[in-house]
């Protein structure tokens, strides 16, 4: 297949819409602020244009945003009825509407994620992660984990879904009646600031939310901050790993997002056209850069060839390229450092003796990019099999029976998500039940919703984030 | 002339079988009054790895078991612990140093502890799962499934009510336990195994190390294939929880942290001590023709 097939007019989604300041302060007690680090870029992954100068919050800065949430907390946002909280984030869940297109641009521009992601999922998910959570401020008598605000928490999350996982810290921390401390990571803090003036517009009393920006030190201050009642946090599993041995010892409530290896499984008796579809969007949506990404492909071996040749053709067909562009479906990698993992774990890959792939496209001369690739011939001791790569990066295994598939597929530290494609019921049943992972998708993949909780098991993390049990980490009941 | 009483050795009890310490060592377990009662095997290092392996052989047969069926075996437990009052309220009195009376109730609540959580096994799921309302074409279901193998360290002060309360909750949802019992008073332990061998429990779900928690929690803390710990047992020892608790940071097991001092375990128990050690499974279907 050549390329020119399909060959598309640019699309671009006008960036006029995002007005990006030179600089940002920090977000606290309802005021940008100046930090007192060492002020950092952003960069546009997709060109290395620097879009802004950002603050860093050292130690005393943390602890006038923790000494902010507290006051915050303790005069206005715990004794306000909870029908009145529920108002402010239903404000804010419509704000994000309304600002919906500036959000998305602003969010493909600073994270590198194509534009119709961003449109699609991060920004309606996003809000509607607040209109969720606001519904539950006055309901909470019912939840099952009674109506008690923990007190302030101290929430750090990650580059992938910058706004997305914003909403999925915040929305339920405010309607449980806490206040937060909220650090967007340092290659992904533009929309966090967007929001911090969405909350101003949203008339929130001050220092209900504080947002600061910096690097892992200012993450280390924030987790450790002796007021702190509450961590959350999404991101890697080392990390994960050190939070909980800083807050061991500490009445800290705890809970973690962290890393995922998913088996994407896929059965003979499978609608092979689906299952491609799930494949692709399972490994290359937003990179591939997703901790629930379907990164291991388990494939019975009667139809492992079909299989491969089908998701070679239909990857051949992914327009990599400039995020703001409507057509483009696959973005820009997030960072240099990203990259260089990337390509670290791609090459052992190849030195380990798997098969590697890369789809044909034309990478561009600036910025960050990687093609979707697949491994072929993966063992289960490959480091491509066991290691999370957090890019597009797929692995393919085989099996031949049920019982292998659910070996292979259990066998690694993590157990976030996992996908089963059969046309058998009751082998999804089966399946569902024997795979040890937060979520499984059933014949569809990376199916997000604020109802639905999420969150792993062993490694990759503990808590669930959305849904009813997403109230269990705010509030004292659910301990 | 008097007959010679044949005196019990007070094992170990390790995938339904009860061994000595692998290491050779017990030691002396005296009454409340400090009169010499029995010499208790001093669980190892080795002793814990070993409880580890046979309950991570054990639990897929016991979580892959029907929540009735688990309720029935727990009940089964209440049942032989019914039937063996004269020997646990003994065991009671000696290491706790009750009157009769005080014992017998203590007892009581102990069998009807472990009714309470044997009920739950079919009905924990419909309390704390969901359907949940996805805004698409799914149908989104929440359930709680077992952690794995969990650590439990069980209460020094109230050596059986506190036992039956530490481990009858980890074992309904379908976890399997490596329980270290209360280091001087380790008999209602001892005894409490002897009924889990005779009521249907499988081999491995629990295995009961008496011995000194202080130094086997470290290694079962480390242990790479446990999924869990409760630290109720070192309740008190900041330091050591503290250890305990960046231990267990390896692997991220999921930490039921101890309280300041060991709390009063005839106040309703609630649910925390099940909620701890579960994983809520999400599952989508699509619907669709």
């Amino acid at each position: 297949m050549t390329s020119n097939v399909f060959e598309y007019a640019p699309a671009p989604e006008s960036r006029s819409i995002v007005d990006i300041k030179p600089s940002y302060g920090l977000f606290v007690d309802g005021e940008f602020v100046d930090g007192h680090g060492t002020s950092f870029k952003t960069i546009s992954p997709a060109t290395e244009e620097v879009l802004s100068e950002v603050a860093e919050a050292d130690q005393a800065d943390v602890d006038l945003a923790v000494k902010a949430a507290r006051r915050a907390h303790t005069r206005v946002w715990s004794r306000m009825p909870g029908r009145e909280r529920a108002k402010y984030l239903y404000r804010i869940a419509r704000i994000i509407q309304e600002r919906g297109r500036e959000l998305a641009v602003l969010e493909s521009i600073d994270n590198g994620k194509p534009i119709k992601e961003s449109r699609d999922v991060d920004v309606p998910v996003a809000a509607a992660h607040f209109f969720y959570y606001a519904g539950w401020a006055d309901k909470l008598e019912y939840s099952g984990y009674g109506d008690r605000s923990l007190g302030v928490a101290a929430q750090v999350i990650p580059w992938n879904f910058p706004l997305l996982m914003l909403a999925w810290k915040i929305a339920p921390a405010l309607a449980c009646g806490n206040t937060v401390v909220l650090k967007p990571a340092e290659t992904t803090p533009l929309t966090a600031l967007l929001f911090a003036e969405i909350c101003q517009q949203a008339d929130l009393p001050p220092g209900v939310v504080n947002i600061i920006t910096g690097a892992g030190a200012t993450g280390q201050a924030l987790v450790g901050h002796a007021d702190v009642d509450k961590v959350a946090f999404t991101g890697s599993t080392e990390v994960g790993k050190a939070i909980a041995r800083a807050v061991a010892g500490t009445d800290k409530r705890v809970t973690l997002e962290l890393g995922g290896k998913a088996a994407n499984i896929v059965f003979d008796d499978a609608p092979l056209d689906q299952a491609i579809e799930g494949i692709v969007d399972g490994i290359f949506f937003n990179q591939g850069h997703v901790c629930c990404a379907g990164s291991r492909l388990l494939v019975q071996e009667s139809v492992a060839e079909d299989v491969l040749d089908r998701l070679k053709r239909r990857m051949a067909t992914l327009r990599l390229g400039d995020p703001l562009d409507k057509n483009t479906d696959v973005g820009a990698i997030n960072s240099a450092e990203q990259l260089a993992r990337i390509r670290e774990l791609s090459d052992i890959g190849e030195a380990e003796g798997a098969g590697r792939w890369s789809a044909p496209c034309e990478l561009p001369a600036h910025g960050f990019w990687f093609p979707p690739t697949i491994f072929t011939g993966v063992t289960q001791a490959h480091r491509i099999a066991r290691e999370e790569v957090f890019g597009p990066v797929l692995s393919v295994l085989t099996f031949r029976t049920p019982a292998e598939a659910i070996e292979k597929a259990n066998n690694t530290p993590y157990g976030l998500s996992a996908g089963v494609w059969t046309d058998k019921g009751s082998l999804i049943l089966k399946m569902a039940g024997s795979l040890r992972a937060g979520v499984v998708w059933a014949n569809t993949f990376n199916k997000f919703d604020p109802t639905s909780p999420f969150g792993g098991y062993k490694e990759s993390g503990y808590g669930r984030e959305g849904g009813r049990h997403g109230l269990a980490g705010y509030l004292k009941g659910g301990e | 002339m008097s007959r010679v009483d044949v005196r019990k050795t007070y094992k170990l009890f390790i995938g339904g079988a009860f061994p000595r310490s692998e290491s050779g060592y017990s030691y002396v377990v005296h009454d409340s009054k400090g009169a010499f009662v029995a010499n208790a095997a001093l669980a190892s290092r080795k002793d814990a790895r070993d409880a580890v392996v046979a309950a991570r052989k054990a639990f897929g047969g016991w979580a892959g078991k029907t929540a009735y069926n688990r309720a029935q075996i727990l009940y089964r437990i209440a049942e032989i612990m019914e039937d063996r009052r004269p020997q646990l309220v003994q065991a009671v009195r000696q290491s706790e140093g009750l009157s009769g009376s005080r014992a017998e109730k203590v007892l009581d609540e102990s069998i009807d502890r472990l009714v309470w959580y044997a009920g739950w096994a079919d009905k924990l799921t419909q309390v704390v799962g969901n359907a949940n309302p996805v805004a698409g074409p799914f149908f989104n279901l929440s359930t709680p499934e077992p952690t794995g193998v969990v650590a439990v360290l069980a209460p020094q002060e109230s050596s059986l009510l506190g036992l039956i309360s530490a481990v009858a909750p980890v074992i309904v949802t379908g976890n399997t336990a490596v329980v270290v019992s209360s280091y001087q008073r380790p008999l209602p332990a001892v005894t409490f195994a002897e009924c889990l061998a005779t009521s249907d429990v499988p081999g491995g779900v629990v295995n009961i190390l008496t011995g000194d928690a202080s130094t086997i929690a470290p290694w079962l803390a480390s242990h790479m294939d446990v999924n869990a710990i409760d630290l109720l047992g070192v309740a008190g020892d900041t330091e050591l929880t503290t250890s305990l608790e960046v231990a267990a940071a390896d692997n991220l097991k999921r930490v039921r942290r101890a309280p300041a001092a060991e709390p009063d375990f005839a106040t309703d128990p609630g649910l925390d001590a099940m909620t701890a050690f579960v994983e809520t499974k999400t599952v989508w279907h699509p619907i669709g023709v």
